[in-house]
């Protein structure tokens, strides 16, 4: 029956409860344990791949240098160079949510990032980050982003009550698109597996041979899924990079 | 949520937990803080220890890249030198060599000149003093010719008439034949 839950899968776990706070009980959980494997491999992976600091690369330092020019090139063409400053906050993102999707990937383990309560915390941080960096850097000035130039000032109040929407909705559309993409392919993928269970035991062995169909859109679906976990990391990063461009050159 | 959750399914009606696991507000106290938690220990060890290392490698590689590329640039930079230094070489030596033949040329021409001068000269010399003697020798035999001519006419007068004719007479008449020679 479990196993052919789709939803299973993204239930949480209690494993060791450290303390009460209130009504809220804290407890180390299934989602904590892979957040720390994720922060485990993401350090083994750079530290152990530099361990030689070779002049010409590994293949593991090749990879962990490649994800630093991609994560910095990326941040540089978006938010310019004084966006480097971001830098290790990005790459963090970056890293953690790729990671976290991979691992995710792995049959029966754990997808951190299919719960909306991650994925809004990470879009808040940006959120607040953005938000209090600009206060910061260009205090008042900071809100010539809700003012684009060359409107007419006759629909102004429009277009300023448009941009400030569309600026608190941010850290919505940035977290639900992760939460929603990580979440259905994954039930997607459970559905298909459950198929193949399902024809096996109502038709015996003809089910089984039948089961084929299902396994190959898994096979397919799985690729599918391998691309999303890294776009969607991508594009969470990119959309920090792009946010906090805002706050750095906040011109419209 | 203090004891684990049962690892059945989550849809049964009646069951406190049930529910979609993703909207279980119960279980978001603790996902937040051990995602703080991991998320600012993962940002520190990228921040402090991950990035500046590898940084610090790629930084290396780009400067050792670019000392090598202006290394190479400089040797290339010396070999222009050099091979602009040995053209310049060759072609002075080419000039002095050429400088050194026409000076030679005109000097071995200049002396074949005087030499061929000299030697005309002397020749020419040789010429006048040769002629002057043909004509001091030919002066002679003409006054050697006129003395033999007038003692035969004197002789053949003599011996045809049996008188010898006055030296006069003789002298006038062979003046007179040789003139009409």
């Amino acid at each position: 029956m479990a196993a052919n839950d789709p939803i299973h899968q993204f239930q949480i776990i209690d494993l060791l409860p450290i303390a009460k706070i209130g009504t809220s009980e804290i407890v180390f959980t299934n989602s904590a344990a892979f957040m720390f494997a994720a922060v485990i491999v993401i350090t083994a992976f750079l530290v152990i791949g530099t361990a030689k600091r070779a002049l010409v690369p590994s293949r593991l330092q090749s990879a962990a240098e490649i994800s630093y020019e991609f994560v910095a090139t990326t941040v540089r063409s978006t938010a310019g160079s004084e966006g480097m400053k971001f830098f290790p906050f990005v790459f963090t993102i970056f890293m953690f949510i790729l990671t976290l999707n991979f691992i995710g990937l792995i049959p029966y383990t754990f997808t951190v990032t299919s719960h909306i309560i991650i994925t809004a915390a990470l879009a808040i941080t940006v959120f607040l980050t953005v938000l209090f960096y600009g206060l910061y850097r260009h205090g008042l000035h900071f809100f010539n982003l809700f003012i684009p130039k060359g409107v007419p000032l006759l629909i102004m109040p429009l277009i300023v009550f448009i941009e400030v929407l569309s600026f608190i909705s941010r850290p919505i559309s940035h977290s639900v698109r992760l939460f929603a993409n990580m979440l259905a392919g994954h039930i997607t993928l459970k559905v298909f597996a459950g198929f193949i269970i399902l024809m096996g035991s109502a038709m015996g062995a003809v089910g089984w041979a039948g089961g084929i169909l299902p396994f190959g859109m898994i096979v397919i679906l799985t690729a599918l899924e391998t691309l999303v976990a890294f776009l969607q990391a991508y594009v969470f990063a990119i959309l920090t990079c792009i946010y906090l461009n805002d706050a750095i050159h906040p011109g419209h | 949520m203090a004891e684990p959750h049962k690892s059945g399914t989550t849809q049964p009606a009646g069951e406190h937990k049930g529910g979609f696991p993703p909207f279980q507000s119960q279980t978001y106290a603790s996902q937040l803080i051990w995602l703080v938690i991991a998320f600012v220990l993962l940002y520190v060890l990228m921040s402090k220890w991950a990035l500046p290392r590898v940084g610090s490698i790629l930084e290396s590689r780009q400067k050792r890249i670019d000392g090598d590329i202006a290394e190479a640039g400089a040797l290339k930079a010396q070999s222009d030198e050099a091979v602009a230094a040995y053209e310049k070489a060759l072609a002075d030596a080419r000039a002095n060599a050429q400088a050194i033949a026409n000076e030679t040329r005109d000097k071995q021409a200049a002396v074949a000149e005087s030499r061929r001068k000299t030697l005309e000269d002397e020749l020419n010399a040789k010429l006048a003093e040769a002629e002057k003697t043909i004509a001091a020798t030919k002066a002679a035999a003409m006054s050697n010719v006129r003395g033999i001519a007038e003692d035969a006419t004197r002789a053949i007068v003599e011996r045809l008439i049996g008188t010898a004719p006055s030296d006069k007479a003789v002298a006038d008449a062979v003046a007179d034949a040789l003139k009409r020679t």
